[in-house]
């Protein structure tokens, strides 16, 4: 393997990291709220709402049955609008966000439908506020699940990630696509599936300790 | 005293998918300031419906449930959260954050009302030496056993100081000697702070031993209400027969036998009646089962007997245990 495509290899595992990483956060940062909203509106919970929650729901839903790789193309309009172009890591961060939303709203929704009703009771009969339920009631209560789900989208986002080397998006899959299926040289393809599987492997242990520490039952 | 409750023809009508079930059937009651008021029945007779009618978790379809004089229904939802800060609730499943510590769980209910920190705290561990667990108070619940998890439940239900404390089935998942503790703990709190405190169970054994009135429900109605040591030693209706002596088929040995019930109430506990009926008049009973308890440290007893065939030993038999001040009811 030539010092150049080291290089390459070694600049592919970074941008993977940052496109992971900022479309993890951001992902978060709506889906997380989002997953509260769909959590509380939903039947017989705290803020139940039809309306609120059949829209949101809906949006979601159809969002997350695209196949990741049609929403690439469907929004290089969109990623060009915010970030003035179409490739390279930083574009690529935008449609990776916007794959990752509903999965993480759907698995933030998940995790805090677990928390066993009583807890709630017995928030709602020290007279809790429903607002307040939720943040100081449900919320820590579905933390070690939270961080549990929360390893496996940071995983599912650095897998999209490897796809978001096709329309130019940088990172790992872009270098197994390029020397990889093009070229066919199988050492490089090799070593750069093996590193994005050490990627997923290491994002999910870290999840796995988290959670555990932060699980007291 | 004041009424800490009133309940005016409660009805309670679940509806699920078109299906309706009525689970309250035109309950009314008193509860009064102090007391320690239990409500038993079988189970599904419809005690937790009634008793989270007590602070709003279940709306009533009709009647009123009022509080201090304050109809609950008509309360807006930032007012019932100001009464349900008056109004404390313990569970069978203790209801415990798992993911916060004891005294995290215990200051929960002071951080709801916005008292600050440092004095949270401090209430909290006040709490906490009354139930007897401040050296546990950094644990997580998961590492306490259920008594243990219940007591930090009666000090989170407390640290406010609330006006009325329920509990619903409280001691159901603890074993006798716990629920005797946490019964004894929970009477010392009603006698020092003057708490009214509503208890539901299905047990006998807790209302006995540390409620004043009582209160049986049966298939959704109020089968019967009064103080406890009244209804226990002479129950009226057939669902508190029922539960006071749950195995009553006492069946004559004939067909035309008759079989009565002695009641006494602490008074002559101490006197052999059956020796005596026997030494004055000559007359022998048949003891199908006897025993006594103690309600509110009084002795109560209660004997099954068959009395002889013939009719004027029976009323001469029947006579001298009224005359030595027994309550005597057919059985058969
Ligand atoms: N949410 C609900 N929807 C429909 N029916 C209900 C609901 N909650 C309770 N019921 C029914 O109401 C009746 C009374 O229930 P409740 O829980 O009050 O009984 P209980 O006396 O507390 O019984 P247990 O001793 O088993 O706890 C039961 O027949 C139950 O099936
Ligand atoms: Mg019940």
């Amino acid at each position: 393997m030539s010092d150049y495509i080291k290089d390459a290899i070694i600049t592919g595992v970074w941008e993977t990291f940052i496109m992971t990483f900022f479309a993890s956060l951001f992902s978060y940062a709506v889906g997380l709220p989002l997953g509260v909203v769909l959590y509380s509106t939903s039947k017989g919970r705290l803020l139940e709402n039809r309306g609120v929650n059949a829209v949101i729901g809906t949006i979601v839903n159809i969002t997350r049955s695209l196949p990741f790789l049609i929403l690439l193309v469907l929004l290089i309009p969109f990623t060009r609008a915010i970030v003035g172009k179409s490739i390279g890591t930083t574009a690529a961060i935008v449609p990776l966000t916007i794959g990752a939303i509903p999965i993480v709203a759907r698995m933030v929704e998940a995790s805090l439908s677990e928390v066993q009703p009583g807890i709630i009771e017995a928030a709602t009969s020290m007279g809790a506020s429903p607002l307040y339920t939720i943040i100081h009631f449900v919320i820590p209560e579905a933390m070690p699940s939270l961080l549990q789900g929360g390893a496996i989208n940071v995983a599912t986002v650095l897998g999209y990630s490897a796809m978001a080397g096709v329309i130019g998006g940088g990172g790992l899959g872009a270098i197994a696509l390029q020397y990889g299926y093009y070229r066919y040289d199988k050492p490089v393809l090799w070593t750069t599936v093996t590193l994005l599987i050490i990627m997923v492997m290491l994002i999910q242990e870290f999840g796995i300790r988290l959670s555990k520490k932060h699980r007291k039952a | 005293m004041e009424n800490v409750y009133e309940l005016n023809n409660v009805y309670k009508t679940y509806k699920n998918d078109g299906r309706e079930f009525t689970a309250l059937k035109g309950v009314s009651l008193e509860v009064k300031e102090g007391e320690i008021f239990g409500i038993i029945g079988m189970s599904g007779a419809g005690k937790s419906t009634l008793v989270r009618t007590l602070n709003r978790l279940e709306e009533v379809t009709s009647g009123t449930v009022s509080f201090y004089g304050k109809d609950l229904a008509a309360l807006k939802p930032a007012e019932l959260r100001e009464v349900r800060h008056s109004i404390s609730m313990i569970f069978q499943g203790f209801n415990l954050l798992n993911q916060r510590t004891v005294i995290q769980n215990v200051e929960q209910s002071l951080k709801i009302i916005g008292v600050p920190r440092v004095k949270r705290r401090k209430k909290a561990e006040q709490m906490l030496e009354i139930v007897g667990l401040l050296e546990k108070c950094n644990e997580y619940p998961a590492r306490l056993s259920g008594g243990q998890k219940q007591r930090v439940a009666i000090a989170r239900a407390l640290a406010a100081d609330p006006k009325v404390l329920l509990c619903d089935e409280a001691t159901s998942a603890l074993d006798p000697k716990i629920t005797g503790e946490i019964l004894d703990l929970l009477k010392k709190i009603n006698e020092e702070r003057k708490l009214t405190i509503i208890i539901i169970t299905h047990e006998m054994a807790v209302v006995e031993k540390i409620c004043d009135r009582v209160a049986i429900i049966d298939d959704g109605n109020l089968a019967e209400i009064g103080d406890v040591k009244e209804v226990f030693s002479n129950p009226q209706s057939k669902a508190a027969k029922k539960l006071v002596f749950p195995s009553n088929p006492f069946e004559a040995s004939h067909p035309d036998g008759k079989v009565i019930r002695l009641v006494f109430d602490g008074t002559q506990s101490s006197v052999p009646f059956i020796a005596n009926l026997v030494e004055k008049t000559g007359i022998k009973v048949n003891i199908l089962s006897a025993n006594t308890k103690s309600v509110g440290g009084i002795g109560y007893g209660q004997m099954i007997v068959e009395l002889p065939e013939s009719q004027k030993e029976r009323q001469t038999a029947i006579d001298f245990f009224r005359d030595g001040g027994l309550s005597v009811t057919e059985v058969s």
